[in-house]
């Protein structure tokens, strides 16, 4: 059933459907409805870390009357569901972490909104057992990986090297702030807004309200300026709220988040601490890994258990080990739940390993490209899982491409006896989709739909959040259906009109869906037989295409033991950093920035450079200046001036180029996309930069006043 | 918790000539002016200064956005110009380039094209970047009423964190700088988070006369104001070496730990630009 190139559309850089409309400010957001009669809502929010409430007072000189009050009484099932149901939409009695919902208010005044807020005043019997350090409190979850005996392979070492290496917490900083809009027609709920899951805010809702049928929830997602995880599970609490204040109401209601509520109480990236144990040779044949991968959970499960996983999934690096030993621990503190942030956890299992593979090189007095290079997977290579790699990575080809277009050899000769510069270098892996079983249980499915007009709609849950999908999918759909790629239209993601395809992040857009929508689009091709869509249409009425995720034959996991193919295919990159260190200041500027990825097919360069390109500058931003300052848990930075994140004078000019090793079972070959630019960032630059200081460092971000120890 | 200020509860007077200005400055001494409103809006969004009384001075803009020469070689610099005014004059390139330099690192062109270099002034903010290269230029603030104006020196201005002798009747109409005596190897150092954006941890000005007769170096974001630091500059004139001089330098300065950076660093820092401009002004 496959169309074989040349293609007419795949690898072809269609414009962005939707960049017209964003470029000049057509597009309508979330806060961009107007919606008649319609209420402003508030979060009324814990200043606490931990405790238990003791009184609600509602302060002098606010009309009360003619608010509407809404509390967790109020919720059928107060419940936030995701993987456990363990946190509530609204606290009834005992906080958890500071900014944690407690109470909503509605109003037509937004300006009143805020003096009520104001006037409400919640005492508290605080609990000062609260944690806020990886290790402090109870265990969440923890994962075991074991392949080889480790300790009687360490023995066999003549050199071991062990480093502890963290990471910090990171903020999304999408381009609107959570928002939705809602309103009740009868036992309906209708719900607009800024999310990257519909289904998994339909899921939420349709819970917390205890309603009995999908169709009694409709939620659409207006346009998202970017989200990167951050709108993954975070918005269904925005949601729940939205809906319970206008069910109460009995009117419409607006939820828009400010930014500095946005960022003191949505999710972040979770802060790791990974203690590695690394023995090889004295010629550097890589041995024995030990990798103890900690994360800072905050204070409910939220996706930390799948973080966790991707995390130790990720931990061993593109490297062969005869025994490997990861184990995973995710902690509950009190802080606000950390999050899904684009990579999941490898970046910050992948920051530990490839920072550690640089200082073992040194300390081994190899060159960092030829000790890797040394000891990369081939084809057939068994991952700690027990997956013996099917593809070839072809990573020395990357890395030859990686060091040509940097012209590496000759910049590091001549950057070497500079003080204050550096180059540095990070190879890397990222699994395409859910780990494990994931993809099997979401059970994805995707619809193609004839119209009288000739065209056809692609209707998924996938959304368009900045990195193509409403481009790519017809770019797919039209290849197949042989159509022009304007007569494929993407319908607006609303769950009263797509199938569940699934949530749009793991980096299983292009790849896991996009496949489902190339065989939706042989589905359709099979059913019109040649027929021209408009005369089918007339003839049989609306037709669809249809598909639903299978696991590629001989994809094996096994859940309880860890054991198994974690991912059917993997993406591979290599990234180098040039960085210059100012005397007088110690500020880290990333002057170059170099990286070649292999993402399998590229179904439209431009966008998957741009892709490539946003994820490096943000990897960067978490590698030297997004630094989230905690105070009791909770992040006190919160506006976009103090929380400091690349400007466009901050990010380097950064080259990327591709190579296309297609896989076999995503759509038309390509491999996860979203993610691995995240991945390679933080080691390149850290590398670098310790090559600069001329000691190695072990923590990112790398920050001015703690390199500067006169 | 985060909320913002309500904004139904704010007044704003708009004066339409500058003697209505100052006469409703006059009626309402607690009224905030507003220029560029670039800080008053980031405010806002933090809750504060609810409830009162705001004068936008943006109908002035015909009388108050000047950059103009004046007979003696200097320059006055009305209310109302904005930063990109400053730093696109062709006078200012020419004579005061380190106003330019710190004109074009203040947030980025939109705040440029919106916010006023008087308001930075005004604003107090000790970590504003035109304010300690105004005071090297031995800038002269001009404070007008209704009753009349006068002439404050720029490095008399401030009393304390975000404090100034300004009487509540009275509105800062221009800054006035004298020709500058300088010698061309001006010094200016903003040690900011970022690039662009970026509200100083560090910033320094300073410049010399020739021979180094006299020295002239304005720190800020290290004290509650913006400081002119003039026994530093006395030692240094008097021959100084870097060593001796951030002795004297550390007695002026009083850094603090805040969300952008920490007392520590500051200090350290600030003895390693005091090191860069004595060696920056000794290469000329």
């Amino acid at each position: 059933m496959s169309i074989a190139p040349p293609y007419r559309y795949i690898g072809q850089s269609i414009l962005r459907r939707e960049g017209r409309e964003k470029v000049t400010g057509a597009s309508r957001y979330v806060d961009d409805n107007v919606i008649p009669d319609c209420l402003h809502g508030k979060t009324i929010r814990s200043t606490i870390a931990k405790g238990r409430i003791v009184d609600i007072s509602f302060g002098e000189g606010i009309p009360w009357d003619e608010f509407i009050i809404a509390t967790a009484k109020d919720l059928p099932r107060n419940v936030v569901v995701l993987i456990e149901q363990d946190q509530p939409a609204l606290v009834e009695e005992f906080v958890q972490h500071k900014h944690e919902p407690i109470l909503l208010l509605a109003h037509k005044d937004a300006g009143l909104l805020e003096d009520a807020a104001r006037a409400i005043t919640i005492t508290y019997e605080e609990d000062k057992s609260a944690a806020f350090e990886i290790g402090e409190g109870s265990l969440q979850k923890e994962y075991l990986i074991e392949e080889g005996d480790i300790e009687k392979t360490f023995a066999e070492c003549d050199v071991v090297f062990e480093e502890v290496y963290r990471t910090g917490a990171q903020e999304h900083v999408y381009i609107e702030p959570n928002g939705f809009v809602g309103w009740w027609d009868g036992d309906n709920i209708h719900l607009r807004g800024s999310h990257q899951c519909p289904y998994y805010v339909h899921k939420a809702v349709k819970t917390a309200f205890g309603l009995k049928d999908d169709r009694q929830v409709d939620i659409l997602q207006e346009t998202t300026g970017g989200a990167f995880g951050g709108k993954e599970d975070f918005p269904s609490t925005v949601a729940i709220h939205t809906a319970l204040l206008a069910r109460k109401a009995g009117r419409p209601v607006r939820m828009i988040y400010d930014r500095a509520e946005d960022m003191a109480c949505s999710t972040k990236r979770h802060p790791s601490e990974t203690r590695l144990r690394i023995g090889c040779t004295k010629d550097g044949k890589l041995k024995a890994l030990d990798c103890d991968f900690r994360i800072d959970g905050g204070a409910y499960i939220t996706l930390s258990p799948v973080v966790l996983s991707r995390g130790i999934l990720h931990g061993s690096g593109p490297y062969k080990w005869e025994a490997a030993r990861l184990v995973g621990k995710s902690y509950a503190t009190n802080s606000p739940p950390y999050g899904a942030f684009r990579g999941f956890g490898a970046p910050q299992s992948l920051f530990a390993i490839e920072s550690a593979m640089s200082a073992l090189a040194e300390k081994l007095g190899m060159c960092p490209v030829e000790f890797r290079r040394k000891n990369f997977l081939k084809k057939g290579d068994v991952l700690p899982t027990g997956q013996a790699l099917e593809g070839d990575p072809m990573l020395d080809a990357i890395v030859d491409k990686g060091l040509q277009m940097a012209d590496y050899w000759n910049r590091a000769k001549k950057i070497a006896p500079i003080p204050n510069r550096g180059i540095g270098l990070s190879v890397f892996l990222h699994g395409t989709g859910f780990t494990g079983s994931g993809e099997v249980y979401l059970a994805s499915r995707v619809a193609l739909a004839t119209r009288g007009d000739g065209k056809v709609e692609v209707r998924v849950s996938s959304t368009e959040m900045g990195q193509g999908t409403e481009t790519i999918f017809p770019q797919i759909a039209a290849e197949v259906l042989g159509l022009e790629v304007d007569d494929v239209l993407f319908v607006k993601p609303q769950t009263s009109k797509v199938p569940n395809s699934g949530p749009t992040v793991a980096s299983r857009t292009c790849s896991v869906v996009g496949r489902l929508v190339e065989r939706a689009a042989h589905d359709l091709k099979g059913k019109l037989n040649g027929t021209p869509i408009a005369d089918y249409h007339a003839t049989h009425g609306e037709t669809l295409g249809e598909a639903k995720y299978q696991a590629p034959p001989g994809l094996y996991w096994d859940d309880e033991k860890y054991r198994g193919s974690a991912y059917g295919a993997y993406s591979w990159g290599i990234n180098i950093a040039e960085v210059t260190i100012d005397p007088v200041t110690m500020h880290p500027t990333v002057e170059n920035f170099w990286g070649v990825y292999d993402i399998g097919t590229v179904i439209n360069p431009t966008l998957a450079k741009g892709q490539v390109e946003g994820g490096i500058a943000q990897g960067i931003g978490w590698a030297t200046c997004e630094n989230v300052v905690l105070e009791e848990g909770a992040m006190i930075n919160t506006h976009m001036t103090n929380y400091i994140i690349p400007t466009t004078m901050d990010a380097p000019p950064i080259m990327v180029d591709f190579i296309e090793n297609p896989y076999e079972y995503g759509g038309f070959g390509s491999k996860g996309v979203g993610e691995i630019p995240m991945d390679g960032p933080g080691p390149a630059v850290l590398n670098a930069v310790s090559m600069a200081l001329r000691r190695p460092l072990n923590k990112i971000p790398i920050i001015a006043e703690e390199l500067l120890d006169d | 918790m985060n909320t913002r200020t309500n904004i139904n509860t704010l007044k704003c007077l708009v004066p339409f000539t500058i003697a209505e200005a100052l006469e409703m400055k006059a009626a309402h001494p607690d009224a905030f002016p507003i220029a560029g409103g670039t800080d008053v809006m980031v405010w806002m969004n933090d809750g504060k200064m609810p409830g009162r009384t705001y004068i936008s001075l943006h109908r002035l803009a015909g009388e108050w956005r000047h950059v103009t020469g004046t007979s003696d070689g200097g320059i006055s610099i009305g209310a109302l110009a904005n930063y990109t005014d400053v730093r696109m004059n062709p006078l200012v390139i020419e004579r005061w380039p380190l106003l330019v330099e710190s004109a074009r690192v203040t947030g980025a062109l939109q705040i440029q094209n919106r916010g006023t270099l008087v308001g930075n002034v005004a604003n107090g903010s000790p970590a504003a970047d035109t304010v300690p290269v105004l005071m090297v230029y031995d800038a002269v603030l001009v404070l007008a009423n209704t009753k009349g104006e006068r002439r404050v020196p720029l490095s008399d201005f401030y009393t304390g964190y975000r404090q100034t002798i300004m009487d509540g009747s009275e509105l800062i109409t221009a800054i006035e700088l004298p020709h500058a005596a300088l010698q061309p190897n001006q010094y200016f150092r903003k040690v900011g988070t970022r690039e662009a954006q970026a509200i100083s941890k560090v910033v320094c000005a300073g410049g010399s006369t020739p021979g180094g007769k006299q020295f002239r170096l304005a720190w800020g974001s290290v004290a509650p104001t913006t400081i002119r630091s003039f026994k530093t500059e006395e030692t240094l004139a008097n021959g100084a070496d870097a060593e001796e001089a951030w002795e004297v330098l550390k007695t002026e300065i009083s850094p603090i730990s805040d969300i952008r950076s920490t007392a520590e660093y500051r200090l350290r820092v600030c003895r390693r630009i005091l090191e860069e401009f004595i060696g920056h002004q000794s290469v000329s």
